[in-house]
């Protein structure tokens, strides 16, 4: 009994004994993880708290509901939702359109010194940071010097007060955002129709498919996997948006929020501009639970569809 | 084989002249993608009288380097922001990779006891998202990095559960079972097998991580304007964002008329068009010179979250 139980023993020790460094290995980014993605989960709970810095922020008095009253009473949180999902769903359909589109060309090119500069062409805005796209849109838009109103002039329309001016804003933001990511898209799509088996193109060819047939019938289906699992990964995160390209791209100028702000940049302007804790807890803790909900669904629906592209 | 052959010549042959119409449109794309930058870089070489009478022009009217040598001679931010930059980069990749890799290499061992739960473990976090205002809490109130250094290489920047997944799957998938076992066999330690065996067999998902990594260090700005409110301390990019920001605001109270003294003086102060313009170029700077030498790696890190099987 007694030498029974000391072996077992001994066994599990050099059991975890014998993993140690392995655990050890994986110990510093296992720490890393918890503190930087587990710690902020346990602090959702802050948006049903009062902050005050007088009691500092864990004493602070519970204040139930209240700060997501403030929320939604005002008519911030409609706005910043709808403003979040509706530029979300532009971006999904026209980076789709735009990569798969672009993908086709390239590979109807065939390899080729061309293609490989196009491609290389495309990626370099994906690679650059949103300051320097804000500095690009500005050489384009500055009030005074820019090219676009330069164009204006030089036909006869007025020049436009573009950083004052919040109407246009919700196109070019739409077209900064494709034109940044959508090379990125297409060379996914592109690499996907590398993977495509040549002898369905082979046996298109025998039945005299014509070019588009070729697209229309074999490329097109082929694409539509991969098609499905990046849209429903990004439908996941249609309640975060690109931070830099609603707060840099217009220059955080506070004339433009009627058309610009999404919830992150409320969430920013709340916590560090008006130093309103509560509201921009309150605006995360929304964030955070629909935006789990839309990433675990879209998730399980794209295990069905494509279980090595989902996440779970 | 004989009709494989006819069915080619023809498709090249109706090919040709839509293969020209493909040719002009990429190429028109192509420029759309690269001409702005070059806008940027002739603002940033025109002389800046030129530029207040003719407004920012593809080819410059008047050619100055003016805007470079202000840039790189006033004892502005902008060599220290560069240094800074440089550092927090260069620790940042090699700190994440390290710890990247030696995450996933215990996961990817498959008799690894606790491999399931780390999956589990590293997984939540890709789901779930505390949001700004608790990580921004967390970092300035427990772990005080606020105007720190740490501030650009910590929060949000080692670790990213998504890279964990890529590299576990690239390990377990390229390195056989039995190659650790006989290295296990002839006394080799975990760390020994994951540094001699595992890193040298898996130099292309590392170089791809690496550059993602890298480009993300280089890009960001938004930890310097989260945590940092020390102009010695900011990045690069973050340096460039105030200055573009700051005009814009000092423009919007000159517009309303709300200009105080010191705002009066500090417009006169900000750089001129030609050389915030030339901050930019100076910004992107060293990523163009990389991303020839490297696009094979861009490329196949843009695709890797792609083909994760």
């Amino acid at each position: 009994m007694k030498t029974g139980n000391r072996t077992v023993r001994t066994k599990k020790k050099g059991h975890s004994k014998r993993y140690l460094p392995l655990t050890l290995m994986a110990l510093p980014a296992v720490i890393y993880l918890f503190v930087n993605n587990y710690m902020p989960l346990a602090g959702l709970v802050l948006a049903f708290k009062k902050i005050n810095f007088t009691d500092g922020i864990w004493k602070s008095p519970w204040c139930g509901w209240n700060n997501f009253k403030f929320l939604f009473s005002s008519p911030d949180a409609s706005r910043i939702t709808v403003h979040t999902i509706g530029y979300n769903l532009i971006f999904i359909v026209t980076g789709l359109v735009g990569g798969v589109l672009t993908a086709i060309l390239l590979s109807e090119l065939g390899q080729s010194a061309w293609q490989k500069f196009y491609q290389a062409s495309f990626i370099i805005p994906y690679l650059v940071s949103m300051t320097v796209v804000g500095y690009v849109v500005y050489a384009f838009l500055d009030p005074r010097l820019g090219i676009l109103n330069k164009v204006c002039e030089n036909f006869g329309v007025k020049p436009m007060e573009w950083y004052a001016t919040p109407k246009p804003w919700p196109y070019i933001l739409v077209f900064v955002q494709f034109w940044k990511n959508t090379g990125y898209g297409a060379i996914l799509y592109l690499a996907s129709i590398a993977g495509i088996d040549q002898s369905l193109y082979e046996a298109a060819d025998l039945d005299g498919a014509s070019r588009w047939q070729r697209i229309r019938y074999v490329t097109l289906p082929m694409l539509i996997p991969l098609m499905t699992t990046l849209t429903l990964l990004n439908v996941g995160k249609i309640f975060y948006s690109d931070f830099g390209l609603f707060y840099q791209v217009p220059m955080a100028s506070g004339l433009l929020q009627k058309t610009t702000e999404v919830i992150d940049t409320y969430v920013y302007r709340m916590l560090l501009i008006s130093g309103d804790i509560g509201r921009s807890a309150a605006a995360g803790f929304y964030q955070s639970i629909v935006g789990a909900v839309l990433v675990v669904a879209s998730n399980l629906i794209v295990r069905r569809i494509s279980p090595d592209d989902a996440l779970f | 084989m004989e009709k494989e052959k006819v069915g080619k010549k023809r498709k090249v042959g109706q090919g040709r002249f839509y293969n020209t119409w493909i040719h002009v449109l990429m190429f028109l794309c192509a420029m759309a993608c690269i001409l702005p930058f070059v806008l940027v870089l002739a603002i940033s070489l025109t002389d800046e009288k030129s530029l207040i009478v003719e407004g920012y022009r593809f080819f410059p009217k008047a050619f100055s380097l003016d805007a470079y040598k202000y840039l790189f001679t006033t004892p502005i931010t902008i060599i220290r922001a560069y240094g800074i930059t440089i550092l927090i980069t260069a620790a940042g990749t090699v700190l994440s990779l390290a710890m990247t890799s030696m995450l996933a290499y215990t996961m990817s061992r498959k008799n690894y006891p606790y491999r399931r739960i780390l999956s589990i473990y590293v997984l939540l976090t890709m789901l779930f998202n505390g949001g700004l205002t608790p990580w921004y809490l967390v970092y300035t109130q427990i772990f005080n990095v606020k105007d720190s250094l740490l501030a650009l290489l910590i929060p949000n920047m080692l670790v990213s559960g998504f890279n964990v997944i890529v590299m576990r799957t690239f390990f377990s998938n390229s390195v056989s079972d039995s190659l650790i076992d006989a290295a296990a066999i002839d006394g080799a330690g975990e760390f020994k097998i994951y540094w001699k065996i595992i890193l040298p067999l898996s130099k292309p998902v590392l170089a791809a991580i690496a550059f993602m990594t890298v480009l993300g260090y280089w890009n960001n700005w938004y930890n310097s304007m989260v945590f940092i409110n020390d102009s010695a301390k900011f990045s690069v990019q973050y340096l460039m964002t105030r200055t573009l920001l700051n005009m814009q605001a000092l423009k919007s109270a000159m517009m309303m008329g709300t200009m105080s003294p010191e705002m009066i003086k500090a417009l006169s102060d900000m750089p001129s068009n030609g050389v915030r313009m030339a901050m930019a170029v100076v910004g992107v700077g060293p990523m163009l010179f990389l991303f020839p030498f490297a696009q094979k790696y861009f490329v196949s890190g843009l695709t890797l979250g792609s083909v994760k099987g």
